[in-house]
């Protein structure tokens, strides 16, 4: 008898959970609604690249736009994650461990780009460096071209992806403090010894975390980057910028082609994103996104 | 209402936290169940909540079994340790939500229950904190609309886990004296769970003290105090040393020194005994057991005095703390009370 | 510390302060004027309007995306918890050329619907999916971690009280929930006014119907127009900047009232 009440009161919910049948209810409807958001765009990708076959997904990726595009997006990419990264590690620096005026005002503004549109951010650099402004006219009679050039794009890119480094490592830098700085300065280390030996090591995971995620989103940055490239075919497109032109002249399979590749690489950030947190955790902060 | 646990056994993922587990519980009592960590105490107040079902064994309320109730059945007070009020609600939110989630059958009209929350705010010398939300009281105001919260349900059966163990000393001996009397007031059968033994024995009408699992002993105060029935109850109430003994027909020996006669149902072999510090007498030196003093320390208004007695065995005694001894004296003293336990 | 700040002015301040002193030197009636034009009210109508039933509909699915993740275990959890993050890593105009492949009458989703007369891509319905994709991990991710705090306790209170699961779970649960819930709605919504790349694909682009402001920024610098452009811009940044205030305010104001904020 004992079995039998044993065996009634297990399939009994307890009281702070749903019946099994409610969670497995709500647990397939969750993965419906992802499966049909999320996953299914992601197939749709690989799928409609290779739907002609895997000879003309390779074509595609190997025409002379497609690899320009491509160079284009690795070099702008190149340039601009380590100058954020290097603004991020400065930016973190100073607001965790320095006290000055306008200290929360600089940490909202430095997430200012994630609220604005991104064609907002492309446009205040057409209008900073376009043919009605001060600066445009006055370098470009030096023959420096900003607007409708690699300048523009690698500007309106930094923009865009500015504040993933440094508000991962921002919420780090304070939890940590100064107390190990201040040991390794008192132990005699010099600045730089202490930044290369004490800080760095300390935050290394956050950092890589945050530039993994600066570096998907400059890659694939297209509002902001579209209003300043003026699309020069072969010169000024990015893939992402590649990629429409392709689609909108009826190309889908060459537009789904090169798509692929920037899917591949949000999915290897992904991994790697997911391999960073479920193993340093506790080294980066919870203040992504 | 009475409460009886028979035979309880309650397993975790196999391991098991309760042993055959029985307690009877008096209506209108306020009982305490005091173990140490990891002694199934909250386990078993858990499952007198329904909030744990238990693997085999039944719990009645009254007559009525009621180990299939579900927690919202059993119509029980609970009150825990860290509060765990709503935090969005108001302090008179918090204390009406029992009564608002009633079915409309039996909930009182809105007024009503208004009226109730407020009186209850009284009760627990709240009044006039009804608007504040939980994050602006301190810990102990906390705890005190928990349990006005608790009763706000007129529960059969109040159960408190650790409900002081959150706060601080001096919080917890107010709010220790005017939980009593509270209940005295209401009358609400309690059961609380506690670690504190100060707590427990100036707090509730009878104690059940478990270990491991298992009820080592249930009785009032004075029974526990006075007549441990077990080493375990023994040495975790009060403070108390232990010393091998040998019996040889009844006489209870240390050694070769004579502390006095078993009355016990133990007349031969060796044995264990148990003594509290305070229960002993200084004799002439060599007329008892004698040992060097090893420390002392004051406690109180007394000088605690661990003696050593050779072999590396300590007891500790209370002295009058303006009786001068030097450090190393030799003291001789006899167990003026003791309890007999068998060895091993 | 001076370079930070140099580094700053020049990528943010500097661009910001041409916006201003562009369009300031309209003066208010011309700013007026570009602003009310009938085309421009009905691309930021056509912004807004989409953006706040995506992210409504974010808030019901992503609450509850999050209450599963959080609450449930099942086989591959892990995955679908790192899948959420995908709109967040997938670049937005690969995501609306792939959401209009699924969504267009002849696509896989799409063609489910074409018999029924209804149309998703090319209509504001279309507009709709690809803010509810780019917006949904912003309400999971806030929601998420206020949940894992939520102490058993109060549940098992809240049950002792005689409340029914459903009863805790609307009226303890959801209200404690509440200041994450409003966050993640604003952040998901002010993330799809915004939206460009994704969104163009599928929208259609028919003025007065489905056309977004954004697009229609872009569709003015094509022509010159920078005034129009800055304009339609300068409406939508203070609408953005009146989100993150209003943000600021939920989370300062849950932090003072319940003693926690986002």
């Amino acid at each position: 008898m004992a079995t039998k009440l044993t065996a009634r009161r297990r399939r009994k919910a307890s009281p702070t959970s749903e019946s099994p049948l409610v969670q497995g209810l709500l647990i397939a409807l969750s993965l419906l609604f992802m499966g049909v958001i999320l996953l299914l765009p992601l197939y749709a990708v690989f799928h409609e690249a290779l739907s002609k076959g895997i000879g003309s997904y390779f074509a595609a990726l190997l025409e002379p736009d497609a690899q320009s595009a491509i160079r284009l997006t690795l070099l702008v990419a190149a340039i601009a994650v380590p100058l954020n990264l290097i603004f991020g590690l400065a930016a973190s620096w100073a607001i965790a461990k320095f006290e000055f005026k306008g200290k929360a005002f600089l940490i909202t503004l430095i997430d200012l780009p994630f609220s604005v549109s991104p064609v907002i951010s492309g446009l205040v650099y057409v209008l900073l460096f376009g043919a009605g402004s001060v600066l445009g006219p006055f370098l470009k009679s030096y023959g420096i071209e900003v607007l409708f050039a690699l300048p523009g794009i690698v500007l309106a890119t930094i923009f865009v992806t500015f504040p993933f480094v440094a508000r991962e490592l921002i919420p780090l830098m304070q939890d940590q403090g100064s107390g190990d700085e201040e040991a390794a300065l008192s132990l005699g280390a010099n600045g730089w010894q202490t930044f290369f030996r004490v800080t760095l090591p300390n935050i290394k995971w956050g950092l890589l975390y945050g530039v993994l995620l600066c570096n998907a989103r400059a890659m694939g940055e297209f509002g902001a980057v579209a209003v300043v490239s003026g699309k020069i075919r072969g010169q000024t497109t990015t893939i992402p910028l590649q990629v429409e032109m392709l689609y909108n002249e009826y190309n889908a399979t060459a537009a789904f082609a090169l798509a692929s590749l920037l899917a591949l690489l949000a999915l290897v950030t992904l991994v790697l994103k997911s391999a960073l947190e479920w193993r340093f955790s506790a080294e980066i902060a919870a203040g992504n996104h | 209402m009475d409460v009886r646990v028979t035979n309880v056994r309650k397993e975790f993922d196999r391991f098991p936290a309760l042993h055959d587990v029985s307690l009877d519980i008096h209506s209108g009592e306020l009982i305490a169940l005091l173990g140490p960590s990891g002694s199934g105490k909250t386990t078993l107040l858990r499952l007198i909540a329904g909030l744990e079902m238990p693997t085999t064994g039944r719990i009645f309320f009254g007559d009525t079994d009621a180990s299939e109730w579900t927690v919202q059945q059993r119509n029980i007070g609970f009150v825990f340790q860290h509060y765990a009020l709503f935090r969005h609600m108001t302090i008179l939110e918090n204390v009406s939500f029992g009564l608002k989630v009633r079915p409309r059958s039996t909930r009182p009209p809105a007024g009503e229950i208004r009226r109730r929350a407020l009186e209850l705010l009284d009760l627990v010398q709240l009044s006039g904190l009804e608007k504040r939300y939980p994050n602006q009281l301190s810990g102990g105001q906390r705890q005190r609309v928990a349990l006005a919260r608790a009763l706000a349900i007129e529960p059969a059966v109040l159960l408190l886990d650790e409900p002081f163990g959150a706060l601080d000393a001096q919080v917890r001996r107010e709010l220790r004296k005017w939980l009593r009397e509270i209940h005295d007031r209401t009358g609400h059968t309690t059961v609380f769970v506690t670690h504190d033994q100060e707590e427990a024995l100036e707090l509730s009408d009878r104690l059940c003290v478990m270990s491991q699992g298992h009820v080592e002993q249930v009785g009032t105060p004075d029974t526990i105090y006075d007549q441990p029935s077990s080493p375990f109850v023994f040495g975790f109430i009060g403070e108390s040393s232990q010393l091998p003994v040998t019996l040889v027909d009844g006489e209870i020996r240390h050694g070769n020194t004579a502390i006095g006669q078993s009355s016990g149902p133990l007349t031969a072999g060796p044995a264990r005994l148990f003594f509290r510090p305070h229960d002993v007498d200084i004799v002439e030196p060599g007329a008892g057991l004698t040992g060097t003093v090893h420390s002392s320390r004051r406690v109180g208004g007394t000088r605690r005095v661990e003696l050593d007695l050779g072999a590396g065995q300590l007891a500790e005694i209370d002295l009058p703390f303006d009786q001068a001894f030097s450090q190393s004296a030799a003291i001789s003293f006899r167990p003026r009370r003791w309890q007999l336990f068998s060895a091993g | 510390m001076g370079f930070t700040l140099a580094y700053f002015s020049l990528i943010i301040m500097l661009p910001l302060l041409a916006l201003a002193i562009r369009s300031a030197g309209l003066g208010p009636m011309g700013f007026w004027a570009a602003a009310t034009d009938p085309r421009v009210l009905g691309a930021l109508r056509v912004s807004f309007v989409t953006a706040l039933i995506a992210a409504a509909i974010n808030v019901v699915f992503g609450t509850l995306i999050a209450w599963v993740l959080v609450r449930y275990r099942f086989p591959g959890r892990r995955i679908f918890d790192a899948i959420i993050d995908l709109p967040f890593a997938l670049p937005t105009a690969v995501a609306g050329i792939a959401l209009t492949a699924i969504y267009a009458p002849n696509g896989v989703v799409g063609s489910l619907f074409a018999p029924l007369g209804w149309r998703i891509a090319y209509t504001p319905a279309g507009i709709v999916i690809a803010m509810v994709f780019i917006g949904l991990p912003f309400v999971v991710r806030t929601i998420q971690p206020i949940l894992e705090e939520v102490s058993h306790e109060v549940e098992e209170a809240s049950a002792t009280l005689g409340a029914s699961r459903f009863q805790t779970i609307t009226r303890v649960l959801l209200p404690s929930l509440t200041p994450a819930i409003l966050t993640g709605f604003a952040l998901a919504f002010a993330r799809g006014v915004g939206e460009y790349g994704s969104i163009i694909f599928i929208a259609g682009n028919i003025p007065f119907v489905s056309e977004i402001a954004p697009l229609l920024i872009y569709i003015r610098l094509q022509e010159f127009n920078y005034v129009g452009a800055t304009v339609i811009a300068t409406v939508m940044l203070l609408i953005s900047f009146a989100l993150l205030f209003a943000i600021n305010l939920i989370q300062a104001w849950s932090r003072r009232r319940y003693g926690y904020g986002h």
